[in-house]
């Protein structure tokens, strides 16, 4: 286990695309095994809600683009460890179909401080949400329809 | 893929709207990927659309791209609508 900072402020990059559920429990207990450096550990994990660019959401269903996901959270997080202290970080995001309230999506990030826990979770989402190639439905009783990327959340990527 | 063709994937609601997954296309010298979206938008019907300034996403080998990024032989490129992960 590495003793100075700098030497783990290199964070591997963790990242799952999967069918299943996840244990954010055990997430989490994986990312406290970080060394005795880690002071913070933030987690952000996203659900299904059953309101989006319709009401009456049922569920929905995540399609992705193999390989370059992966290699596009693996660079975010990556730049993530060059702007802030990240010792260690783990991106699970789930694809298929997912019913309400089913977990999505999972960010871990350990650093020393909160500061930079809260910001390299934060900017990974947010980046993610507008880079990753995933695509969302929206499924209802009515039926099913492509979500639509928002204005709102690219603004949010720009911001940082 | 032979010297002289690309492999072209479509994502999401471009892939369910053309009915298509994957397709070969021919290289051509100095083609951009906009020329690649003139040239299939050319088949009418629903890939019309590809030329009409709604926004496609380009990655070219899994990589994002822009539409006067080059497209050689061998590439793999793909079109998709603007992501939604997350």
């Amino acid at each position: 286990m590495p003793k100075n900072s700098s030497a783990c402020s290199k964070a591997v990059p963790s990242v799952s695309i999967q069918n299943m559920d996840f244990d954010a429990a055990q997430e989490y207990a994986q990312l406290r095994d970080s060394g005795a450096g880690t002071g913070a550990i933030a987690t952000f994990t996203g659900l299904v809600r059953d309101s989006g660019d319709r009401q009456d959401v049922t569920g929905l269903f995540l399609e992705h683009y193999p390989g370059m996901t992966e290699q596009v959270i693996s660079d975010l997080i990556v730049q993530a460890a060059q702007r802030w202290d990240v010792r260690k970080a783990r991106v699970i995001h789930r694809i298929g179909r997912l019913p309400l309230q089913s977990q999505i999506v999972f960010v871990g990030v350990c650093s020393a401080h909160r500061g930079d826990a809260f910001a390299a979770c934060e900017f990974i989402m947010d980046a993610l949400k507008t880079s990753a190639p995933f695509w969302k439905k929206e499924l209802t009783d009515a039926g099913e329809h492509w979500v639509e990327q928002k204005a709102s959340d690219v603004a949010r990527t720009e911001g940082w | 893929m032979s010297e002289q063709s690309l492999n072209v994937r479509f994502f999401a609601r471009l892939r369910e709207e053309l009915g298509t997954e994957h397709l070969t296309m021919p290289a051509p010298a100095g083609q951009t990927a906009a020329d690649l979206l003139a040239t299939l938008a050319k088949r009418g019907g629903p890939w019309a659309q590809l030329n009409t300034g709604q926004p496609v996403m380009i990655a070219i080998n899994q990589a994002m791209a822009k539409p006067q990024s080059a497209v050689s032989a061998g590439d793999e490129v793909a079109f998709f609508p603007p992501v939604t992960g997350g």
